[in-house]
C-alpha cells in the first residue's frame, strides 16, 4: 500500500515575459488502487501537474511538497523518481532516432528494477503485452516514437506502463486524438494494469469519454492551478452535460 | 589533456556538465614499459631516411623512391585551409622505432609485455573465435604478430605487413606503390612514403570473395614516436574483402604524429569495404590519405570512424575510373574537449554512369569541434552519373561547434545531385523522456548519441559495433577517466 501526496504545490514556468505561476496550490492525495481524474478547461495547469510531478526541468516548483510514502519526491532527480515507481504517459512522447522500442523497453525495465530481467520471460511479457495492444510485432524493431501515428504513441506509452509495473501512473491526456476503437483499446490496457496491480492512477483529461472506459473512484476539476471542486464519478457526468463554464465564470 | 586515471565507481549522480565533460575521456590509457622507443633518434634528414631503408634491407628501387619524397617533403607547404597543424614539431619526431627484432609465427612467440597489450585489446579472443580471417597486429613500427588461415592461402590471398610484401613480392608492389597517391600528392604523403615503416599488404586474386574481415591493430607505444604505416589493398577482377583497421593508443604528455597512406586499387567488378575506427590518444595528431580507384564495375566502401586524437584530417577518396563504378563513404566522428575532427570524403566521377554516396555524422561536446568537408568533383565526359551527400551534426552542449564545407565541381549537365545536411542538438525533452523511464542521465545521452550513429554502427563488424557501443557508454560514464 502506497501513498502520493501532493500538498499545497505552486509551479511557475519560465517564459519571455518572465516567471508565470501556473499552478497556485493543489492538494491531492493518492492511494494504491485508486484511480483519480483531473479534469479541467485548457491552460488550468493539468499537464503542468503531471510534468512538475516527473520532474521536467522546465517546471519550477516554487513551494509545495510532493510525498510517494513519505519521501519528498522533490529532491529526486527525473530517473530517481521513475525508479521510485512513478510513471508519466506522455501527451506528446518523443521520437529518440537510432534506437529501438525493443532495446528502449528492455533497457528502462532493466533500470527501473536494478537487474536486466530474465530474458525467456521478458520476451514472452513483451510480446503478451503487445498482442493485448493489438500491436502488430514488427513494432518492436522500430525507431523509438519514430513516424508513430498518435494512437501508436498513446499504445507505446501504456505498453511501457504495462512493463514497468509503476506503483503510481499520471495518464496526461492518454485519450487525446484516438479514435473510438484505439480508445477503447488503450483504455482496456490500463484497466488491466489496474486490475493485475495495485497502481494508483491520476488520469489527466479535457474530455469525459476516456471515463465511460476506465472508471475512476474521485473527479478533481482543475481550474486556474488549483483543485476547484471534487467528487465522485458523478460529478464527471455533471461536467459532460455542463461543460467547463460555470467554474470558469466564477473564477474571473 | 587527459590523464588516465583508475575507475572510481561513485553513488553521485552526475549534473548535466559532469556528463558532458566525461564524455570523451581516453579509457585506454595504460601502456607499457618504453624500452624500444627510448633509443630512437628525433628529426628528419636523410640519413635518418637512408637509416630506415637500411636497417630493413630495403631495394634501390624502394631508398630511391624515399629520398625522392624526402625531396618532396620539404619543398610541400603545410596545408593551411583545414585544421590548426601549428603545433607539430617534425624535428621532436622519432621516424622509426623497432620494437622486437624478428616477427613472430604465432601468439606463443609474442614477448609476453606484448601479448599483455593485446590482451587488453582482445585480439585473442577475436582469434580464438575466428571472427578474423588474419591478424596483422602492428606494435610499434614494425608487424609483430601475422598469422593468416590456411583458406586464404589455399585461394592464394596474400595478406602480409607492407615490408615483407615489398621483399617477397617486388613485382606487385612496384606496379602499384605511389599510383593512386603518388609521393608528391601532399606534404603528408610525402612524408610517409619518406618514412614509411609496417602497415598491411593484400592481394585478391580474380573472383576470389574472402569471406571473413582481414582485421589488424595498431598502436603507437612511444612518445612522440611518429606512424607511418603504409597499407596497399589490390582486389583484382571480380574479387571481394573487406579489410578492418582499428587504432587505439596510449596517453603521453606531448603531440604525436600519425601519418598514413592507404592505396586501394579495386578492379574491374570487384568491391573492397575499408572499415577503420581510430580511438588516438588525445594528443596524436591524425593525419592519413586514403584513396581508392575504382574500375569499372567496382565497389568502394569507406567506413571511417573517428573518435579519438587532437586533431584528425582525413577524407578518404574514391576516383570512379570506369563505367558503373560506384563510391561509398559512411563517416562518423566524435569531437570532445580540445579535438578537432576535420573528417569528410572525396568522390571523383571519371566515368559515364558512375555513383557515389556520402552520409557524415558527427558528435560534439565539451567545445570540441567536428567538420565536415567533402568534395563531389563530376568531369567532362562522366554523363549520367549520380552523388548524394548527407550530412548529420549532433551538438551535446552548446560550447561545441560543428562545421559543413561541402565542395561540388560539376563539369557535365547530365547529372544528379543531392546533399542533405542537418545539425541537432540533444534536446531536453529527449533527455527528460529517456530519464523518466528510469535511465541516469548518462545513460540517457549515451541512448541517443547510440542512436544518432546506429545507421553507420550496423554496417561495423558485430566487434566492432560492440565496441563502438562500449566506448560510447564509458565517454558518457565518467566513472572512468
Amino acid at each position: 500500500m502506497s501513498t502520493l501526496e501532493i500538498r499545497d504545490l505552486h509551479v511557475s514556468v519560465e517564459t519571455p515575459e518572465g516567471a508565470k505561476q501556473i499552478l497556485r496550490g493543489v492538494d491531492l492525495t493518492v492511494r494504491s488502487g485508486e484511480t483519480h481524474a483531473i479534469m479541467g478547461p485548457n491552460g488550468s495547469g493539468k499537464s503542468t501537474l503531471a510534468y512538475s510531478i516527473a520532474g521536467h526541468p522546465k517546471y519550477e516548483v516554487t513551494s509545495g511538497e510532493v510525498l510517494l510514502d513519505g519521501e519528498n519526491v522533490l529532491e529526486m532527480t527525473v530517473d530517481e523518481r521513475a525508479r521510485a515507481g512513478m510513471f508519466l504517459a506522455m501527451q506528446y512522447p518523443v521520437e529518440v532516432a537510432g534506437v529501438t522500442v525493443s532495446n528502449f523497453l528492455r533497457t528502462a525495465k532493466t533500470a527501473i528494477d536494478g537487474k536486466a530481467p530474465a530474458l525467456r520471460q521478458w520476451v514472452g511479457d513483451v510480446r503478451t503485452a503487445m498482442e493485448n495492444l493489438r500491436m502488430d510485432p514488427v513494432f518492436a524493431e522500430r525507431n523509438v516514437n519514430e513516424g508513430f501515428s498518435g494512437g501508436e504513441k498513446k499504445r507505446h506509452e501504456i505498453l511501457q506502463m504495462e512493463l514497468l509495473s509503476p506503483k503510481f501512473a499520471v495518464l496526461d491526456e492518454t485519450d487525446s486524438g484516438l479514435d473510438v476503437d484505439a480508445l477503447r483499446i488503450v483504455s482496456e490496457g490500463v484497466n488491466r494494469v489496474k486490475s493485475t496491480t495495485d497502481v494508483g492512477v491520476l488520469l489527466i483529461t479535457h474530455y469525459t469519454r476516456i471515463l465511460n472506459y476506465i472508471t475512476p473512484d474521485f473527479v478533481h476539476v482543475f481550474v486556474d492551478g488549483r483543485v476547484a471542486e471534487q467528487g465522485g464519478p458523478e460529478l464527471a457526468e455533471r461536467l459532460e452535460a455542463e461543460g467547463y463554464d460555470r467554474y470558469l465564470v466564477g473564477s474571473n | 589533456m587527459t590523464t588516465p586515471t583508475e575507475t572510481t565507481p561513485t553513488t553521485e549522480p552526475m549534473t548535466q556538465d559532469e556528463t558532458i565533460a566525461s564524455i570523451g575521456n581516453y579509457n585506454y590509457g595504460w601502456h607499457d614499459a618504453d624500452d624500444a622507443g627510448a633509443n630512437a633518434t628525433r628529426g628528419l634528414s636523410e640519413d635518418v631516411v637512408r637509416n630506415i631503408s637500411h636497417l630493413k634491407g630495403e631495394s634501390e628501387w624502394m631508398l630511391k623512391t624515399r629520398l625522392k619524397a624526402l625531396r618532396l617533403f620539404d619543398k610541400k607547404p603545410m596545408p593551411n585551409w583545414g585544421a590548426d597543424l601549428t603545433g607539430i614539431d617534425f624535428d621532436n619526431i622519432k621516424y622509426f622505432v623497432r620494437s622486437t627484432e624478428k616477427q613472430a609465427q604465432s601468439w606463443e612467440d609474442l614477448p609476453e609485455e606484448i601479448k599483455t597489450t593485446y590482451d587488453k585489446l582482445g585480439i585473442p579472443e577475436a582469434e580464438k573465435q575466428r571472427l578474423v580471417a588474419g591478424v596483422a597486429a602492428q606494435y610499434e613500427s614494425e608487424v609483430v604478430y601475422h598469422q593468416i588461415n590456411e583458406e586464404l592461402e589455399r585461394q592464394g590471398v596474400l595478406f602480409l605487413d607492407t615490408d615483407t610484401a615489398l621483399r617477397e613480392h617486388p613485382e606487385i608492389f612496384e606496379e602499384y606503390f605511389g599510383s593512386v597517391i603518388p609521393s608528391g600528392d601532399n606534404k603528408f604523403a610525402a612524408l610517409n612514403t619518406a618514412v614509411w615503416s609496417g602497415g598491411s599488404f593484400v592481394y585478391v586474386p580474380p573472383g576470389v570473395h574472402v569471406e571473413i574481415p582481414l582485421q589488424a591493430y595498431f598502436r603507437i607505444n612511444t612518445e612522440n614516436m611518429g606512424q607511418f604505416e603504409r597499407t596497399l589493398i589490390i582486389a583484382d577482377e571480380g574479387s571481394y574483402v573487406h579489410y578492418v583497421e582499428g587504432c587505439t593508443a596510449p596517453i603521453y604528455s606531448s603531440d604525436s604524429l600519425h601519418s598514413a597512406v592507404v592505396e586501394i586499387i579495386v578492379k574491374k567488378n570487384a568491391r573492397v569495404r575499408y572499415t577503420t575506427i581510430q580511438n588516438w590518444s588525445n594528443n596524436v595528431y591524425n593525419l592519413v590519405t586514403k584513396r581508392a580507384t575504382a574500375a569499372e564495375g567496382a565497389t568502394m566502401e569507406w567506413i571511417d570512424g573517428n573518435i579519438g586524437s587532437k586533431v584528425t584530417m582525413k577524407y578518404p577518396a574514391v576516383y570512379l575510373t570506369g563505367e558503373h563504378a560506384r563510391g561509398e563513404t559512411l563517416s562518423i566522428a566524435f569531437a570532445g574537449e580540445g579535438q578537432h575532427q576535420d573528417t569528410g570524403s572525396k568522390m571523383v566521377h571519371m566515368a559515364p554512369h558512375t555513383s557515389s554516396s556520402i552520409v557524415s555524422k558527427s558528435v560534439a561536446r565539451g567545445g570540441g569541434r567536428a567538420s565536415y568537408r567533402g568534395l563531389v568533383q563530376v568531369l567532362d565526359g562522366a554523363e549520367a552519373s549520380k552523388s548524394n551527400v548527407l550530412c548529420d551534426a549532433l551538438l551535446v552542449d552548446t560550447i561545441s561547434r560543428s562545421d559543413t564545407y561541402p565542395y561540388v565541381d560539376v563539369r557535365e549537365d547530365d547529372v544528379e545531385m543531392g546533399h542533405e545536411a542537418t545539425v541537432s542538438k540533444v534536446s531536453e525533452d529527449q533527455l527528460f523522456y529517456l530519464m523518466s523511464r528510469g535511465l541516469p542521465e548518462t545513460e540517457a545521452m549515451a541512448m541517443i548519441v547510440r542512436g544518432f550513429v546506429e545507421p553507420i554502427a550496423r554496417e561495423l563488424p558485430m566487434e566492432y559495433a560492440l565496441e563502438l557501443n562500449r566506448l560510447i557508454e564509458l565517454q558518457m560514464e565518467g566513472a572512468v577517466g
